[in-house]
């Protein structure tokens, strides 16, 4: 038998040394998807608004961001703005990750958006409905349903990013796996061990998106 | 109740509606035909302020209205519409459908709406469909549920544009018939249809339009029987 440099029994040996990194991670995507949903939902009306005064700024944020990579939009706001305010590492962290989620996810909203029949909004204004009576009531509710299964894309793409966060010093899973592989020298069991933490994460994620699709589907099926 | 003049509208280079006149008084029934693309939809949308027409003037009961009314939303909400694909909304029950105009525009209590919108839906035949989704009913049974949504606003007008084109041929009598016990009750109506049998029999006018102008009109016996334009009797001659 060839003897593999590998101690595999340290994986359950030091994974629930691995909770708190873990919670930081839950943190930085929880609270980054939060941000993210709040500019996305803002950003995505701006960009369809005809007004230009709301459409460019929009137009150039997507830009901007989305040609941009994560990590060093995390390190402009962490090394770079820390000259202008004092800010510290979690909310450098969930506010990069919720700026660059924002951006894409007011794509998605957007093409939900657009994705609502144009008779929706005729019928609803017919009615005598206010422009944003239309918006509100009848296209967003139908718009929100159509973008669970992309918003759950963007959701697991933002927590396995936020790994990210580890280049500005917080000490969430992917830092806490080198750290700890440098102190113990088994590399590769502590890498494994957040491997398992972030794939236990994005099924639970994924299984919950399903659950909230199956849930929006009631008027499709209910008689 | 509605007095329309001198009605230009363009998409593009397009002259789409060619200096409409036409006036329809209160209780009239009036059915307007013509081939696609002959204007009679985009007629109607500007009726609704759906579309705005560049130049002309339009009437809802004596009081103009236009793109730069500052209170279109009301003036639409006097103006039903029925449209060719429903548009019922299908995050909202049947019943959900015909109060939203009431409790969002009208602000009546839902309680207040859900009495009204049993009503509606009683004299629509669909009583028992108030708490099904759009999705689970036929394409008849959702176009009485939008004829009884456009009602609930107890519109001054309704408008009608081709509510049965998209229906199965079995399914257009029962919305034909709705249609018929409303213009019996009294409701001003304008209608772009082609269905002959409902035009001869509460039709008090029939409108066609070819190419954007208004061609030749008249009581739907002459119309249909003994048309003067050659282009009527042509496009009659295509359809009957």
């Amino acid at each position: 038998m060839i003897d593999l440099p590998w101690d595999f029994t340290a994986i359950p040996r030091f994974f629930p040394g691995f909770y708190a990194a873990a919670l930081l991670t839950l943190q930085i995507t929880f609270f980054g998807i939060l941000v993210g949903l709040v500019l996305g939902l803002v950003t995505g009306l701006m960009r369809l608004s005809k007004n230009p005064l709301f459409n460019t700024p929009a137009k150039a944020y997507i830009w901007v961001i989305r040609g941009t990579p994560l990590l060093l939009q995390l390190m402009i706001i962490y090394y770079g703005l820390i000259d202008l305010v004092s800010i510290d590492r979690m909310p450098a962290a969930i506010i990069g990750l919720g700026v660059h989620n924002g951006a894409y996810i007011a794509e998605i909203f957007r093409g939900a958006i657009q994705s609502v029949e144009r008779g929706q909004r005729e019928a609803a204004l017919s009615l005598g409905m206010t422009e944003s009576q239309a918006m509100r009531r009848i296209i967003l509710p139908q718009a929100f349903k159509r973008s669970v299964p992309p918003l759950g894309n963007q959701f697991i793409i933002a927590l396995k990013d936020s790994s990210l966060a580890s280049a500005i010093a917080v000490r969430e899973l992917l830092l806490r796996a080198r750290q700890m592989g440098s102190s113990t020298l088994m590399m590769l069991e502590m890498l494994m061990i957040v491997g398992i933490y972030y794939l236990m994460m994005t099924t639970v994620l994924n299984l919950l998106m399903g659950r909230i699709e199956k849930r929006l589907e009631v008027s499709d099926y209910k008689d | 109740m509605i007095k329309i003049r001198g009605l230009n509208k363009w998409f593009g280079d397009l002259h789409v509606l060619k200096d409409i006149d036409m006036d329809v008084s209160p209780k009239e029934v009036v059915v307007v035909i013509g081939a696609s693309g002959s204007g009679k939809s985009t007629l109607l949308r500007c009726l609704n302020f759906l579309e705005f027409a560049q130049k002309g003037n339009i009437y809802i009961d004596g009081v103009e209205a236009n793109a730069k009314s500052k209170n279109l939303h009301t003036v639409r909400a006097d103006v039903g519409m029925v449209f060719q694909h429903f548009n019922l909304f299908p995050h909202r029950t049947v019943m959900g459908n015909v109060i939203e105009g009431l409790t969002q525009v009208k602000r009546i209590s839902s309680k207040e709406a859900v009495e009204q919108g049993e009503d509606l839906l009683k004299k629509v035949g669909l009583s028992d469909k108030a708490d099904v989704y759009p999705a689970m009913l036929s394409g008849g049974q959702k176009q009485r549920v939008a004829i009884a949504r456009a009602l609930a606003m107890k519109p001054k007008i309704m408008l009608f544009d081709e509510p049965t084109s998209a229906l199965d041929p079995e399914l257009v009598g029962e919305v034909l018939q709705v249609m018929k016990t409303l213009a019996l009750e009294g409701m001003t109506m304008m209608v772009v249809s082609h269905e002959m049998g409902f035009a001869r029999e509460v039709g008090d006018r029939v409108v066609y339009m070819d190419e954007g102008s208004i061609i030749e009109e008249g009581p739907p016996s002459v119309i249909y029987s003994n048309p003067k334009n050659e282009r009527t009797k042509a496009f009659l001659g295509q359809i009957l």
